[in-house]
């Protein structure tokens, strides 16, 4: 991965990518929401969403729409994540870590398949 | 809470909760007057004196809001144990600015922390937010309006790897010469 020094490079880059990307067939959106309210924040959540801003970096995922909200309403599952894969339902995971992110990221977000261990249930 | 930076992140999740539109957080430290400002401002729906009172009081809580404002009594309580205020101005309708102010070289002083990854976690996460961040320390400034990036790559990529990377790297190379603690 270059490194990117300016505005000017960045959009260059970003340029290519869309183009590479027009060839691909469009499928939607992932979304990806971290509760950021004061109980997740006190839990970890800006550890948490950062990790899961550098799984994305790292692994290159296009197609990822990164979220914050206030409280999920589940405090004592913070800190919180939401995983919605376009046209499949919302999916909460409770005590998010940053390892449990790498699970749920590499697991849910890349092949599809829930993490049941973390999930949270209503 | 073990840094200012989660403090800002939560006052400005308040902001959000509020649905300001535009949100403003600077960090102004000072060696000469000994001072570090913190102020979080927004165009939100704002509060009446009674809510003031309300999210800064901790003994006083209302259930249907006790997710909104939390941490406010937490930050006033840090500030004030380090020769420092805490301020919140609001009207209703127009936004609220709350502001903070600590000793800079009081030993209780929490770090500043990482203000890269708040800022970063901001901007991000909430694209719809027009942020604008300053941090200042005597003569270094370091300020950042999204108007640009938005305009040049649009609000719905910034999501997308490229443009994560980019705008950490700003935000620490412009941030991390700034050092205060």
């Amino acid at each position: 991965m270059p490194t990117i020094k300016s505005l000017e490079d960045l959009k260059k880059m970003r340029e290519e990518a869309l183009r590479k990307q027009e060839l691909k067939a469009t499928t939607g959106k992932t979304e990806i929401i971290v509760g950021m309210g004061t109980v997740g924040i006190a839990a970890g959540a800006r550890e948490t969403l950062k990790a899961i801003l550098e799984f994305v970096d790292n692994e290159h995922l296009e197609n990822i729409i990164i979220r914050q909200t206030g409280n999920i309403g589940i405090d004592s599952f913070e800190p919180v994540v939401q995983v919605i894969l376009p046209g499949q339902e919302k999916v909460t995971y409770g005590r998010v870590s940053t390892e449990i992110v790498k699970t749920i990221m590499e697991e849910h977000v890349v092949k599809g398949k829930i993490v049941e261990d973390y999930q949270v249930k209503s | 809470m073990r840094e200012i930076a989660l403090h800002i992140l939560d006052i400005a999740a308040n902001s959000i909760s509020a649905g300001a539109k535009n949100i403003s957080v600077r960090i102004a430290a000072s060696s000469k007057d000994d001072t570090l400002d913190v102020s979080i401002s927004d165009d939100g729906k704002g509060m009446t004196p009674e809510m003031i009172r309300m999210v800064t009081d901790p003994f006083t809580t209302s259930r249907t809001e006790r997710n909104v404002g939390l941490g406010i009594p937490l930050l006033k309580a840090a500030a004030e144990a380090c020769r420092g205020w805490f301020r919140i101005d609001s009207k209703p309708g127009k936004g609220t600015e709350v502001q903070a102010r600590f000793q800079l070289s009081h030993i209780d002083r929490m770090p500043l922390g990482d203000l890269p990854d708040t800022f970063l976690g901001l901007l991000i996460g909430t694209p719809d937010v027009h942020w604008t961040f300053q941090v200042k320390k005597d003569e270094l400034v370091f300020d950042f309006d999204d108007t640009e990036l938005k305009n040049e790559l649009g609000a719905d990529s910034l999501s997308e790897p490229e443009v994560i990377r980019y705008v950490r790297m700003f935000f620490s190379e412009g941030i991390e010469p700034i050092a205060i603690n």
